[in-house]
């Protein structure tokens, strides 16, 4: 029997939003607080699993059109790329380098490689957790 | 002005505690899932929103700190937690869990009932 979904999709699509947001404040904060890329992939793959409760896989696949064993590999790329760069400027392996910049909207800011590993770390989290979750629900 | 604070904040944790303590005695006491269920999602909604409100207020007047993950928590709880329930109830109610004997009507059951036959009539070979 079909059943009516209808309060469970439209709360889905408003807290889809918060939790959304909610990980990409924990995965920037992740350097001063508690957080960072792998609670914060955690709680995306948390989100887009909430739609997919809500909705079914094929609708998800349309809406999230990425192939996400592709963002598994590029997020590993991501993170090794971050940490071999440093063997170009004479220094050990993993040796990580930040500066300060005045960005147009952001003002006086301090940006550090270790957020481009961390990018790598939140990719890997998300491609490998959505690609366990869609492999394991997709079979017909 | 501190003690002023201070009581509101006393008020709000200790409205937030007794307000579980009444969730959880009525999913003890209560008979049957649904009126469990209605104890447990709006007692503990409101008794946790409001613990979590003396939290915040705590924080940002005796800390000078203004959490916005607080509030956020606050909105989030308030939305789903009634969804919870009611998810939860009408798995219960579909999955055939009865009701306790002393309810009076069900207008439900004649809705579920025609709905069945009018998709078994649809799809005959399914299930």
């Amino acid at each position: 029997m079909k059943t009516n979904d209808v309060i469970l999709q439209t709360t889905a699509k408003v807290v889809f939003f918060i939790i959304f947001l909610f990980s990409i404040h924990i995965f920037f904060a992740g350097h001063y607080a508690p957080g960072g890329g792998f609670v914060g992939g955690l709680l995306t793959t948390g989100a887009i699993v909430l739609l997919l409760l809500a909705f079914d896989l094929r609708t998800i696949q349309q809406i999230l059109p990425f192939n996400f064993t592709i963002m598994t590999a590029f997020g590993l790329l991501l993170a090794l790329g971050t940490a071999a760069g440093s063997i170009f400027f004479n220094v050990p392996f993993f040796t990580h380098a930040f500066s300060d910049f005045d960005l147009p909207l952001f003002g006086h800011t301090s940006l550090h490689t270790a957020m481009l590993f961390d990018s790598g770390v939140y990719l890997v989290v998300v491609g490998s957790a959505i690609t366990i979750i869609q492999s394991i629900g997709g079979d017909d | 002005m501190d003690l002023i604070a201070d009581i509101i904040i006393v008020l709000l944790v200790t409205v937030g505690i007794i307000f579980t303590i009444v969730t959880v005695i009525g999913i003890l006491r209560l008979p049957d899932v649904y009126t469990r269920a209605h104890a447990a999602s709006k007692s503990a909604t409101l008794g946790v929103m409001s613990l979590l409100l003396g939290v915040f207020l705590h924080f940002w007047w005796n800390e000078g700190h203004f959490s916005v993950a607080l509030l956020l928590g606050i909105v989030f709880l308030f939305i789903t937690s009634p969804i919870g329930g009611h998810l939860m109830t009408r798995a219960a109610y579909m999955s055939g869990v009865e009701p306790t004997k002393l309810t009076v009507g069900d207008d439900l059951k004649e809705a579920v009932k025609e709905q069945r036959k009018e998709s078994d009539k649809n799809t005959p070979y399914d299930e």
